[in-house]
C-alpha cells in the first residue's frame, strides 16, 4: 500500500554491507556487499578489514538498493541503521553514512539494535509478529534467547552463550575438519551424508546441575573441545577421520541444545510462537528439528528464508518500519554507535 | 559551466575528521575568493561519529542554507587514525551521492602545511598514535615536497632537516616537539577548513568530476593470519 511508510535500512555491524528498502511489511530491495572473502584467510572477521570494505561499499550498495526498489532518497520516510551491537569501527561507518543520507535528504534517522532487527525481518515473510514470542538468534557473533513482548520498545533477554557463539563453533569445527570458512554451510553439507547418532558429543549446560543457573544459556566450548579430542585421538591412532559422521554428530549436538532450550522457553512462558534468526538459522538441520519438535507442543516456528537470516539491510529496514508504525520517536543526530548495545534498547 | 564569471558562487561544505579536531565548515567559492561563512570545530579524539553530523547541520543552519543549496563538498583524506577519519569521508561521500554534487578529496596535512608555509619550508605533522606522526614537508609556497608518511618523529625530523626545513607545525609537531627539535609555528594546529576549500578551489571552479574519497591510510590493517591447521585444543 502506497500510504505505508517507505523505510531504508543500513547494516554494517560485521562483514556485510547491507542496504534494504521496505514499504510497510513489503520488501522492495535488499542489496548486499560482503567482505567475507577478504577474511577467509584469517579464519575470522578482521575488524579493520571489514571497516575499510564498508567505506568502499556503502555508496554503490545504496545505489543498487534504490535502483532495484525504484525509489529515491527523497521518497523515503525514514532511514534506519544498525547502531549496535557489533564491531565498533564497522558500525561507525554505517551510522555516519545514515546520518550523511539523513542530513542531505532532510529525513529522520533511527539507530536500531541489530538483534531486534534479526527478529523484525521475519515480518517481511510472515507478516506481523504475534507478541509475546520467543526468539532464538544464532550466528557467528551472537547466540541469544529472547522474550519479545514489544518489539518496538524492548525485548527481554532470557539467556545467551557464556563462551563461543553457535556460528563460531561451526567455524572452529570446520577448520578442524579441513573445511573452508565460514564453516556453517560446509558442515551442513557434509552432515547430510553422515550419521547424527554416530558419536555422542556433549550437550552444554543441559545437565540438571547447570539448569538452575543457566537454564536458557548456551555453552559450546566443551563441545568444541570434545570434538577436537575425538578427532585428534583418531589421527594419533592413524585412523581416517569420518568427516561426515563428525559433522553430523556435532551439528546434532548444537541443534539439540538450541531447539531444546528455545522450546523450553516457549512452554514455560506459555508462548506459541518461536522465531529463529541469525546466520545459523540457515542450517537445514536446525530448521527441520525445530519444526518437528515444536509441532508436538503446538508451537509455531517462524524462520525467514536463509537470505534474510544472515546479516542484511532489509532486517534493519523492517525494524525501522515497525518503529515508525508504532510511533516511536527518531534518534538524535548525535546518536553513537554502541558496540555493546544491550538488548533492552531497541532504538536509541 | 555557462556561468558569468562575476556571478560565480559555489556554496561548499568542508569536513575533516583526520585529527582530534572534528571540523565542518560552509565556504563560499567565487571566481576570485574563498570565504568561510560558518565554522564548527570540536576537539575530541573519541567522538567523531557523534559530533560531525550535528556540526554539518549547524553550519547549514548558521547560514540559513538548505543541503540542496550546496554545490560541492571537500573532505580531508587524512592521513589520520582510521576510525575517525572514515567518519568524515563517509559523510562527504553519502551527502554527495544524495545531492548529486561532486566531493573532492584533499590531503589533510596540506591544510596544515599550506597555510603555515610563509616563505620557508615547513614540516606539518599530526598524531598517528603508537609514538608516531603522520607528516609531510612543504616548500616556502606551501607545495608538498615529501609525504604524506607515517613514522617516528626523529626519522621525520632527519628528513626535514635535509630539506632545509626551519619550522614544524600541527598538533603532531607540538606533541613531539622534543623529538623533532624544530621551532614550532602555533597555527594551524589542525587541518584548516578554509585551506581545504582553497586547495580544491580550482577543481570546484572548473566543475571537475568528484574523487572516490579513498582514505590515505598509510598503514596496513592489523591482522594476523590464522595458521593453516592451528590445533583447537590449548
Ligand atoms: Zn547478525
Amino acid at each position: 500500500m502506497a500510504d505505508e511508510p517507505l523505510i531504508l535500512g543500513i547494516e554494517t555491524s560485521c562483514d556485510e554491507t547491507g542496504v534494504g528498502v521496505v514499504r510497510g511489511h513489503t520488501l522492495l530491495a535488499d542489496a548486499l556487499a560482503s567482505s567475507v572473502d577478504q577474511h577467509a584467510r584469517f579464519g575470522g572477521v578482521v575488524p579493520e578489514v571489514a571497516s575499510r570494505a564498508h567505506l568502499e561499499a556503502i555508496v554503490p550498495t545504496m545505489e543498487r538498493a534504490l535502483t532495484r526498489a525504484g525509489v529515491t532518497l527523497a521518497d523515503v520516510d525514514a532511514i534506519a541503521v544498525t547502531a549496535g551491537p557489533g564491531l565498533a569501527g564497522a558500525l561507525l561507518v554505517g551510522v555516519a553514512a545514515a546520518k550523511g543520507y539523513a542530513v542531505a535528504a532532510e529525513k529522520p534517522v533511527y539507530g536500531v539494535n541489530h538483534l531486534a532487527a534479526h527478529v523484525a525481518v521475519d515480518t517481511l515473510e510472515h507478516g506481523p509478529l504475534p507478541e509475546p514470542a520467543i526468539a532464538l538468534l544464532v550466528s557467528g557473533g551472537h547466540s541469544s534467547l529472547l522474550l519479545v513482548d514489544d518489539l518496538a520498545r524492548g525485548v527481554t533477554p532470557l539467556g545467551a552463550t557464556i563462551d563461543d557463539a553457535a556460528g563460531e563453533a561451526f567455524d572452529k569445527i570446520a577448520r578442524l575438519l579441513g573445511l573452508p570458512f565460514p564453516g556453517g554451510p560446509y558442515i551442513d553439507r557434509e552432515a547430510r551424508a553422515g550419521d547424527p547418532a554416530a558419536i555422542a558429543f556433549p550437550r552444554g549446560l543441559t545437565a540438571a546441575k547447570d539448569l538452575a543457573a543457566h537454564r536458557y544459556d548456551f555453552s559450546f566450548s566443551g563441545l568444541k573441545t570434545a570434538v577436537a579430542r575425538w578427532v585428534e585421538a583418531r589421527q594419533r591412532a592413524g585412523e581416517p577421520v569420518p568427516v561426515a559422521d563428525v559433522a553430523a554428530s556435532f551439528q546434532e549436538a548444537v541443534c539439540d541444545v538450541l531447539v531444546g532450550k528455545a522450546l523450553d522457553a516457549c512452554r514455560t512462558n506459555g508462548i506459541e510462537t518461536l522465531v529463529i534468526g541469525g546466520g545459523v538459522a540457515a542450517n537445514s538441520r536446525l530448521r527441520a528439528m525445530a519444526e518437528q519438535r515444536a509441532a508436538r507442543h503446538g508451537i509455531r516456528v517462524r524462520v525467514p528464508r536463509p537470505g534474510l537470516c544472515t546479516d542484511n539491510g532489509a532486517m534493519v529496514a523492517a525494524l525501522g518500519s515497525h518503529l515508525v508504525a508504532a510511533g516511536v520517536a527518531p534518534s538524535r543526530l548525535d546518536l553513537p554507535a554502541d558496540s555493546a548495545m544491550p538488548l533492552t534498547t531497541v532504538s536509541v | 559551466m555557462g556561468v558569468r564569471i562575476g556571478w560565480f558562487i559555489v556554496l561548499v561544505l568542508v569536513v575533516d575528521s583526520s585529527t582530534p579536531a572534528v571540523t565542518a565548515a560552509l565556504v563560499e567559492v567565487t571566481a576570485s575568493a574563498v570565504t568561510t561563512r560558518a565554522h564548527r570545530c570540536t576537539v575530541d579524539a573519541r567522538a567523531h561519529g557523534e559530533l560531525l553530523a550535528p556540526q554539518v547541520d549547524a553550519v547549514l543552519a548558521d547560514t540559513g542554507a538548505r543541503p540542496a543549496d550546496l554545490g560541492a563538498i571537500v573532505a580531508g583524506l587524512g592521513p589520520g587514525p582510521f576510525t575517525g577519519l572514515r567518519v568524515g569521508l563517509v559523510t562527504a561521500a553519502t551527502m554527495g551521492q544524495v545531492l548529486g554534487i561532486p566531493a573532492y578529496g584533499v590531503c589533510s596535512l596540506d591544510a596544515i602545511g599550506y597555510p603555515a608555509a610563509a616563505g620557508e619550508p615547513v614540516l606539518a605533522a599530526s598524531d598517528a598514535r603508537r609514538r608516531e606522526i603522520y607528516w609531510a614537508v612543504y616548500d616556502g609556497a606551501g607545495q608538498r615536497l615529501v609525504g604524506p608518511e607515517v613514522g617516528a618523529p626523529t626519522a621525520a625530523a632527519e628528513q626535514a632537516r635535509a630539506l632545509a626545513v626551519t619550522a614544524a607545525v600541527g598538533d603532531g609537531a607540538h606533541r613531539y616537539a622534543d623529538a623533532l627539535g624544530l621551532p614550532l609555528r602555533p597555527e594551524p594546529r589542525y587541518p584548516d577548513a578554509t585551506a581545504l576549500a582553497t586547495l580544491a578551489a580550482e577543481r570546484i571552479r572548473a566543475g571537475a568530476p568528484g574523487d572516490p574519497l579513498t582514505p590515505l591510510y598509510l598503514r596496513r590493517p592489523d591482522a594476523v593470519a590464522a595458521t593453516a591447521r592451528k590445533p583447537v585444543l590449548p
